[in-house]
């Protein structure tokens, strides 16, 4: 039965520029491009297209563009073209509509109705360039109170596993298998030489990665896949992995498009098969039950590491955290409903979880409140795009933040939302030897780590700029947000003033 | 062999633990741990290939991550044995909990009488490693749960004569491994994506090395409990939800 499936983009040629050199037909994974030898002449199949813009970028005569569709049916508020495709592949198929990458929805984005103060005559600005400016920042329980030894004045307080970033971004959890090898030797090595942390993901390690175990927070999620006592010893961070922001309360099938041999053998399952992680942690059924596993951890590793409890942005965040910091956790990471994903049914992606921005505020407030801020530091993830919400989720209360989709993008992903098909055609979110090829991951580190010292950079200015020297002067400074366009109960949640007042 | 003697008594679990590490590490080769009492996660971050026979109860996530270390119970175990377990051995003269070998990366876990819910959850196997699990008695609901390998053994000796085994939802979400049951199970029992078939002559050679080693340890005779009738469940399906998206 025909039905109506317009492309989503339309791909034009200007033959008069094409050289026939054909590379748009051999790189795109996707098939589009054809050739036909007997006419010499190149056409596309636009409904294959995903908006990726690869062979927009590397034909070299600039002879293609990839356009939207814009698809001009009847104008209707109500049933966007968007429903209408997805009703129409689904009475195709029958199937949960998957996508991935994060929520695109135009819910409201918090860090664009906050603004940022600045020192006017008193408390004068400073200078990032020539006065020393300090972003070190350290995570790990802190002591309720310091003790000291009353002759010798030595500290006699035990404290606690504590991490040191030299910036207050790390880059969260993507697994091996979500993408590519070379993508995570990227992401690593700028982690190291930056001074930063990197998150393994779910999926395992391969044990030649090991090395960098002082720069790795290894993930243990439901799936428990690649974990034994080398790869929990060999990181800096143990992060156990309840939820994800993308798909708060669901679990994860990797497609087994993605399960290659060596996925395979990391995390130790068929090749082939899809890579389930179960929806909960069936050890972990409450709070008492999540203290086991967290000291399971602790006594693997002979208590030497942090342990990160990572939730989803929901709505009861608050008790979650407040539970996950009284169980033992010595950091807690919240994803906001805007976190990427290798793999999620779009009806979760788009629909479950809250902004990471409220939910940062209510959770700082609430162990502030409760007065158990300092035994775990708090990781903001889900949707953080620049340097200025690097500082508004720091203001908010974050010690750091988790940065997945900006570090893709620094690497040369476009955003087109095709991660589960494992047809990545830049080499970024696939596990195919031929396509992860595509990315060197010399030229992607040097990429990640402009990235994070650009991003520094900014951050110093803004901190200068409010006349604040130490990063650790700002965390929870809500007195250097201004809330513009936000009603009385969003600015109430978020702690903040309206602007003028 | 060296023998080392302690006392569990009125000792939390994070002390016990350090005093094992210290046994193993001073060169004990057999630590004995008397009138354990709840106390987790013994033999968790053991790296040496020790024995250690416990009398008592000991507490959750008894070898949880172990790796190596040889684990004997004289009593009953709790939740969470052998969770993530990597290599070794454990061995339960009595019953054990929920989740037993939970994610389960290898090495052999035997138990004399019955196990909880969700046992063999997800267990994983690559290459040669293949964690082997056998349970003399019975086992609860969602035994075996999204197996990724792995061979699970339910003997179902505890059972009433001409009893059968009660579980439901088995093997649910299974996509590798085997689970062999004595005496066998009904369809209804099984999860959608679970088969059945005989042994064949592969298995049958697996069995006996797995029941003759169960046997050993528990002073039985491994001819009379080979001489019935096993089923083998297999996963129908490399991909069990491969059919569950629009793609």
């Amino acid at each position: 039965m025909p039905f109506f499936a317009p492309a989503q983009f339309l791909i034009e040629r200007d033959d008069a520029r094409c050289i026939r050199c054909l590379v748009c037909v051999h790189e795109c994974s996707f098939e589009v491009h054809v050739h036909d030898p007997e006419r010499d002449e190149v056409w596309s199949r636009d409904e294959r297209c995903v908006g990726c813009h690869r062979c927009e970028t590397i034909c070299p005569t600039g002879a293609l563009a990839v356009r939207l569709n814009p698809m001009d049916l009847r104008p209707n508020a109500n049933w966007r073209p968007e429903h209408v495709r997805d009703l129409q592949k689904q009475a195709e198929t029958g199937g949960v509509l998957l996508t991935g990458a994060g929520n695109d929805k135009p819910f409201r984005v918090y860090w664009d109705h906050l603004l940022l103060n600045a020192s006017q005559v008193t408390n004068p600005s400073i200078d990032p360039l020539r006065e020393p400016m300090e972003l070190r920042t350290i995570l790990g329980r802190k002591p309720d109170q310091l003790e000291f030894d009353d002759r010798q004045g030595d500290l006699v307080t035990e404290i606690g596993p504590q991490v040191t970033l030299e910036t207050p971004i790390v880059f969260s959890a993507m697994s091996y298998g979500a993408i590519s090898y070379n993508a995570h030797v990227a992401l690593i090595q700028a982690a190291k030489e930056f001074g930063t942390l990197y998150n393994t993901g779910e999926g395992g390690w391969p044990v030649e990665f090991r090395r960098y175990g002082p720069h790795t927070i290894a993930q243990c999620a439901s799936g428990r896949f690649g974990i034994d006592l080398d790869y929990l010893e060999s990181a800096a961070v143990i992060e156990i992995k309840i939820g994800q922001g993308a798909k708060p309360g669901i679990g994860g099938h990797l497609p087994g498009e993605k399960v290659t041999p060596a996925v395979a053998a990391t995390r130790m399952i068929p090749t082939g098969t899809d890579a389930l992680s179960p929806a909960p942690q069936h050890d972990i059924y409450s709070i008492e039950d999540l203290a086991m596993l967290i000291y399971a951890l602790k006594e693997a590793t002979g208590y030497t590491k942090p342990i990160c409890v990572k939730i989803s942005a929901v709505h009861n965040a608050p008790a979650i955290a407040s539970g996950a910091v009284r169980a033992g956790a010595d950091m807690v990471a919240i994803d906001g409903f805007r976190g990427g994903t290798g793999a999620a049914p779009k009806v979760i992606r788009d629909n479950v979880g809250i902004p990471i921005e409220l939910a940062l505020a209510a959770v700082h407030d609430r162990l502030v409140k409760e007065g158990i801020r300092n035994r775990a530091s708090i990781l903001a993830a889900g949707g953080i795009r620049s340097s200025a919400d690097v500082v508004k989720a720091i203001a908010l209360g974050a010690d750091a933040v988790y940065i997945g989709t900006a570090a893709l993008v620094a690497m040369g992903c476009t955003l087109c939302q095709m991660c589960y098909t494992g047809k990545c055609n830049w080499g970024i979110a696939v596990t195919d030897p031929w396509l992860t090829k595509r990315l060197n991951p010399e030229i992607a580190t040097r990429r990640l780590l402009n990235l994070l010292r650009g991003w520094s950079l900014e951050i110093k200015e803004m901190l200068g700029g409010m006349g604040i020297n130490a990063l650790e002067s700002l965390r929870g400074n809500r007195l250097q947000l201004r809330g513009v366009g936000l009603e009385d109960w969003e600015l109430k949640v978020l702690g903040v003033r309206g602007a003028g007042q | 062999m060296s023998r080392f003697v302690i006392n569990a008594r009125g000792i939390n679990h994070r002390e016990l633990n350090v005093r094992v590490r210290t046994a193993a590490e001073m060169g004990s080769e057999r630590i004995v741990l008397r009138n354990v009492h709840g106390q987790r996660y013994i033999g968790t971050n053991l790296r040496k290939p020790v024995r250690v026979e416990i009398f008592g109860t000991p507490g959750n996530d008894l070898g949880a991550f172990m790796d190596g270390p040889s684990l004997e119970v004289y009593g009953n175990a709790q939740d969470g044995l052998g969770n993530t377990m990597n290599s070794g051995e454990i061995i339960v003269h009595g019953d054990a909990g929920d989740i037993l070998g939970m994610s389960m990366r290898g090495g052999r876990i035997f138990v004399q009488g019955n196990v909880g819910y969700r046992c063999a959850i997800h267990v994983k196997e690559y290459g040669s490693k293949v964690p082997v699990i056998v349970i003399g008695g019975t086992a609860q609901d969602f035994f075996g749960e999204y197996m990724a390998g792995g061979r699970v053994v339910l003997l179902g000796l505890t059972q009433r004569k001409g009893g059968r085994l009660r579980a439901n939802f088995i093997g649910t979400g299974m996509h590798g491994g085997a689970i062999y049951v004595r005496g066998g199970v009904d369809p209804e029992q099984l999860g959608r994506e679970v088969g059945v078939t005989e042994p064949d002559e592969q298995d049958l050679i697996f069995l006996s090395g797995a029941v003759g080693s169960f046997a050993a340890r528990f002073g039985l005779d491994p001819a009379s409990l080979l001489g019935d009738r096993f089923i083998k469940l297999y996963p129908k399906y490399l991909r069990p939800y491969g059919r569950l998206y629009a793609n």
